[in-house]
């Protein structure tokens, strides 16, 4: 049980250090066109990997499941209306919920 | 905070936060099934209180299920948080005021509230963030209290399809973003999506993410050519 507390703890600690590091160190410092030439590429980049872990991603590496063709639905209602989230993410969970139900 | 509240940026926020708060709320349902046999009734609840972040309390939960010790906990719940030092780096420069009070507006950064402040030439609506975490907060402690005393009432959040509304709404951001639009996002996005693909199979969870943050570096290039194109002055750092 103590470990459980001293883990929180911990990555209490961690985590707020982490989140404050760049605001504390560079905030309110304009970084120059270089380095906003990056960070402005940084949202696309990373959201695209979260897109990719979170559909193919397991405990232990690669899990290919039904997430996939839930999100690839939610892509082809995107297109359709690019501005249609709610509908999006609920095709998305009825679309795998739905082949797990049959497979 | 009378004055932030009441600013528009974080009305804004604060609607466009609403959709992610029902996910969070249920994901932190999940987060307190799964956590109450291993970590008790209170733990889960004060470590999504005061940790406040997905992927590194599951992370870190699962390394505790496996019977694994404090360090390797913690480690892998850092590494599911690493991410958020490029993308506090990203915010900073939006940032003004003291330094505790810059430090306390990045403890707001979630992945979507984050991303949804994302504005065109790398600037970020701060205000708006805070907008679009506050409704996902108070959902997440629920969450995990209602996962740790009524876990049992609800169902098998996978077979509800409940693990595909994340990336369902980060596709949605990206693909309607503002910071996402243009050329370069594109090509920034795929090779992003490629890294993360290519890594997933093989490297310890976070690490992917992380990794894939590389693929802006490809901005270098265009800031070189406006270089060479005479819109840059040779000399960028004060």
């Amino acid at each position: 049980m103590t470990d459980v507390w001293l883990t929180i703890a911990l990555l209490t600690v961690f985590s707020a250090v982490i989140r404050a590091s760049g605001p504390v160190l560079l905030g309110g410092r304009d970084l120059g066109r270089t380095a906003t030439g990056v960070i402005e590429l940084l949202a696309p980049a990373l959201l695209a990997a979260l897109i990719v872990v979170q559909t193919v991603g397991g405990d232990d590496g690669l899990d290919v499941d039904e997430r996939i063709a839930g999100v690839a639905a939610a892509g082809a209602v995107l297109t359709w209306r690019r501005n249609a989230m709610l509908w999006a993410i609920a095709v998305a969970a009825l679309v795998t919920a739905g082949l797990r139900a049959l497979l | 905070m009378r004055a932030l509240v009441d600013h528009p940026s974080f009305r804004e926020g604060f609607r466009s936060g609403a959709p992610i708060a029902v996910a969070s709320l249920i994901l932190s349902i999940s987060f307190g099934v799964l956590a109450e046999p291993v970590m008790g009734v209170a733990a889960p609840i004060v470590m999504s209180a005061i940790v406040f972040a997905g992927s590194a309390q599951f992370g870190a939960l699962a390394v505790l299920a496996a019977g694994g010790g404090v360090v390797a906990a913690v480690a892998a719940g850092v590494l599911l948080n690493a991410r958020y030092i490029p993308m506090g780096i990203a915010l900073a420069p939006s940032l003004s005021g003291g330094r505790w009070r810059r430090a306390l507006i990045g403890q707001a950064m979630i992945d979507f509230s984050w991303a949804a402040a994302a504005r065109s030439g790398g600037a970020f609506d701060w205000r708006f963030m805070l907008g679009a975490t506050a409704p996902a907060y108070p959902c997440w402690v629920a969450g995990t209290a209602i996962g740790v005393f009524a876990g049992d009432l609800i169902g098998d959040p996978e077979a509800l399809g409940l693990d595909a509304i994340f990336p369902a709404f980060f596709l949605s951001l990206l693909l309607s973003g503002e910071a996402s639009t243009g050329r370069r996002a594109v090509i920034a996005a795929l090779l992003g999506a490629a890294i993360a693909l290519a890594l997933v199979p093989w490297a310890p969870p976070g690490v992917p993410v992380i990794v894939a943050c590389l693929a802006a570096l490809i901005g270098l290039d265009r800031a070189a050519k406006r270089r060479e194109a005479g819109e840059l002055p040779e000399a960028l750092e004060p």
